[in-house]
């Protein structure tokens, strides 16, 4: 917060743009959804975690798989689709502009999201479609909740092209120049997005809308996984990369350091880019019909998507260091003492960098190809992305909140928000330890995910999950305890935060910072190295289940009680 | 003024980082440890 | 671009660490035969039965040999059938002594069912149209809970039977 003022210029004309009221309305609508949901999806997590204690049931014959799929589409895809894409405007906002017919674009994208998000939740409502977010077939949801979750993509694709143009504009303004760091991580997100959501969306719309309507028998069930799951992985890293934007570029300023390194910072991203696609697979491993060894060539691509966060976590380390030691701390560790552990804006995000360690490290146990045995389908794989996306990524979010909200809304974030903010990240923290602690234990003895309370006839298994499930729902309480202060918190931001101006923090480089190559921006490379590793992931197998797949399956209503 | 800039640019040169070395050290054992421990589970059931 | 000579170290020690985990699954699953259960065996997902294994008498545990066993299990919401015992009840506990070899094969009459025998490396998906089979020696003596441990319908939770292996 306190930043002495660097006395030199930039050196490229990577000044930050002031963003207008209208585009503030923008930004703030897609980030008001995100809240929206947090509060509604959070409140079915604590009807998950009290009804699996045994202690409670659900009232007005409420049935606990369509809280769970209000739970998993409503976080998992609602409330991160929205936040990214109103965080990604932001950053382009206020690194290249934004222009009047981009912005009026960007506000049909936000209203076929919002429609699509109405139709699902509608028949999500009315039990309708209580298949979960990964809506497998051949249980049959209503036509309407897959054309919802078509219009959501779809609304998500005009944002991203929206984005890309805004590049484009400020490139040609610019020539010669490179794009800003932040900008180029959008750019990266976005075409990762676009090209993995491809797959999702010839589901839905070749599979499961005309099978959904009758007009086509029976639907080839491992194709939809498959193309599901080319979409599934990418998906949870459209979440993380939002996070890493934050970490490598906005974080620094907040502590008062530089960027450790533009290129290294582009380099990560772009290995993302390659290796986040190609690795649907090690969702898939106990599945009976794809062929091991391409099991196996993917669980191979999957490693080599952990190195750029090999990468990100010396980049972060470096950067707390460097500026420690800037401002004269000693010894191996004495950076650490200087970081500004008072400040949300860095707390809540560093909370979240610590929690991807067990994170990431649960990760790579789940893609150890038969490995996976151990813990597939259980409540395991349910604590792992509490800890990845629950926490490192809305950690993360929230620290992102903390400052954004009020810049766009033209209010301070105040001491007393800053202090509320700090007992929010604890609270997040005390809460999750103790659920996705337990849900890490109760998987490795077997326990289940995505079950409601059952006693599976008392075994003696059973009875020693149960004592897990009581922790959980502690631990969801207190979480739930969390979600409740966030929001009275995005409210005070939004509405009531006295009026002032509040920092959009973005990191420079050093003042004599290597250079960034200038074949970073050779986006038809990129592209078409991803296009390629796709290609050499999918083509040989997905031919493969077409050519000797079963007979089709027709669709099952009565199991999800329609 | 010229001593912090002659400061500045020794550090460039050589930005001191044992902690972050140690760090991510000590979070590549984490890693390995929980993966060993993970392995032996499977083999042993 | 430039890398500091401890993020070089860094980086040689955490990918070196990778390549032993893949050195290790992969010899493990390419020369030991630990592969995750795929055989792309598939079956009439409408009509089962018309495969040997999963015809009404053949269902649940059948002796090969000492010491080995075949279980076939027919998945269906919210069940899996395991057959019939002598009296011509349903059989809900399997019972095998340890250290039996067993392929376990299941297939699913309508949606994606899991099978898993908690506690254990059984853990296979059973999607319609496809043979779900994995063999395993039962070594560690204790009663399990087979559970459904893929979202199949609002029964799901009550989709589970029982194996115990004896001394």
């Amino acid at each position: 917060m306190q930043l002495a003022k660097n006395e030199s210029q930039p050196k490229t004309s990577l000044q930050a743009l002031p963003i207008s009221k209208p585009e503030s309305r923008l930004y703030m609508s897609y980030i008001s959804v995100a809240f929206i949901s947090l509060l509604i999806g959070g409140l079915m997590g604590l009807l998950q975690v009290l009804v699996r204690s045994g202690k409670f049931t659900l009232p007005a014959g409420i049935d606990y798989y369509q809280v769970l799929t209000v739970h998993g589409v409503i976080l998992g895809l609602v409330l991160t689709t929205y936040f990214i894409i109103g965080f990604h405007f932001s950053l382009m906002g206020k690194t290249v502009g934004i222009s009047i017919k981009q912005r009026k674009i960007a506000w049909i994208a936000f209203w076929i999201m919002v429609v699509g998000t109405v139709m699902t939740a509608v028949t999500i409502l009315y039990g309708e479609a209580s298949v979960l977010y990964t809506f497998y077939a051949p249980l049959r949801a209503h036509p309407v909740f897959y054309i919802g979750l078509a219009l959501v993509i779809v609304g998500s694709w005009i944002a991203g092209f929206v984005n890309w143009h805004q590049l484009k504009v400020w490139k040609k303004a610019h020539p010669g120049e490179k794009s800003p760091l932040l900008a180029f991580m959008v750019t990266i997100n976005t075409a990762m997005w676009f090209i993995c959501s491809l797959g999702v969306a010839v589901a839905v719309l070749v599979q499961f809308i005309p099978w959904s309507l009758g007009y086509a028998e029976t639907i080839n069930v491992l194709l939809s996984r498959t193309l599901f799951w080319y979409f599934g992985h990418p998906l949870v890293y459209f979440w993380l990369l939002p996070a890493y934007m934050a970490w490598y570029a906005i974080i620094p300023k907040i502590i008062g350091g530089k960027i450790f390194s533009d290129s290294l910072a582009r380099l990560s991203f772009v290995l993302f880019l390659f290796f986040s696609i190609p690795v649907g697979f090690h969702h898939q491993l106990t599945e009976p019909g794809i062929d091991p060894t391409w099991k196996f060539i993917q669980v191979v691509l999957t490693f080599m998507v952990i190195i750029p966060s090999l990468m990100t976590a010396f980049s972060m380390f470096a950067t707390f260091e460097i500026t420690g030691r800037r401002k004269g701390a000693k010894g191996l560790f004495g950076w650490f003492k200087k970081l500004p552990w008072k400040d949300v804006r860095f707390l809540a995000p560093f909370i979240g960098m610590l929690a991807f360690i067990p994170g990431g490290a649960g990760g790579i146990i789940n893609a150890s190809h038969q490995m996976n045995a151990l813990i597939h389908n259980t409540i395991w794989v349910t604590g792992h992305f509490h800890l990845t996306v629950a926490t490192t990524v809305m950690l993360t979010f929230f620290g992102i909140s903390y400052w954004l909200i009020p810049h766009l809304r033209g209010r301070k974030l105040t001491p007393q928000i800053n202090r509320l903010g700090i007992i929010q990240a604890i609270v997040w923290t005390v809460g999750m330890t103790i659920m996705s602690g337990a849900m890490h234990i109760q998987g490795l003895l077997g326990a289940p995910r995505r079950s409601s309370y059952s006693e599976y006839g008392g075994g003696e298994q059973v009875s020693e999950w149960i004592g897990y499930q009581l922790a959980q729902a502690v631990g969801g309480t207190i979480l739930f305890i969390g979600i409740l202060l966030m929001v009275y918190i995005f409210i005070k931001l939004t509405f009531f935060a006295p009026k002032g101006e509040e920092e959009f923090p973005i990191a420079e480089e050093e003042d004599d910072a290597e250079e960034t190559p200038a074949w970073f921006e050779n986006w038809k490379l990129w592209i078409g190295i991803t296009v390629a590793l796709i290609l050499a992931a999918y083509t040989v197998p997905v031919i493969d289940i077409v050519q000797h797949s079963p007979l089709g399956s027709v669709p099952f209503d009565f199991p999800i009680g329609r | 003024m010229r001593r912090q800039e002659d400061k500045k640019a020794s550090e460039k040169d050589k930005p001191d980082l044992k902690g972050t070395f140690v760090s991510v050290m000590l979070l590549g054992i984490f890693i390995i440890i929980t993966w060993v421990g993970a392995f032996a589970l499977f083999v042993s059931r | 671009m430039h890398l500091h000579k401890y993020e070089k170290i860094w980086l040689l020690f955490g990918i070196g660490s990778l390549v032993v985990f893949l050195f290790v699954v992969g010899y493990g699953a390419f020369w030991q035969g630990t592969h995750p259960q795929s055989h792309g065996v598939t079956i009439d997902p409408n009509n089962i039965e018309s495969n040997e294994a999963f015809k009404p008498e053949n269902l649940g545990l059948t002796k090969v040999d000492e010491d080995e066993y075949i279980i076939n299990i027919a998945a269906s919401a919210f069940y899996y059938d395991l057959g019939k015992d002598e009296e011509g009840n349903s059989v809900r506990t399997i019972r095998i002594p340890k250290g039996s070899k067993v392929l376990w094969q299941a297939a699913t009459k309508d949606v994606i069912h899991g099978f898993h025998v908690a506690g254990t490396n059984v853990n296979m998906m059973v999607e319609p149209g496809y043979v779900s089979s994995l063999e395993t020696i039962m070594d560690n003596p204790g009663t399990y809970t087979i559970v459904c441990n893929e979202y199949c319908g609002i029964g799901h939770h009550m989709m589970y039977a029982t194996v115990e292996v004896y001394e």
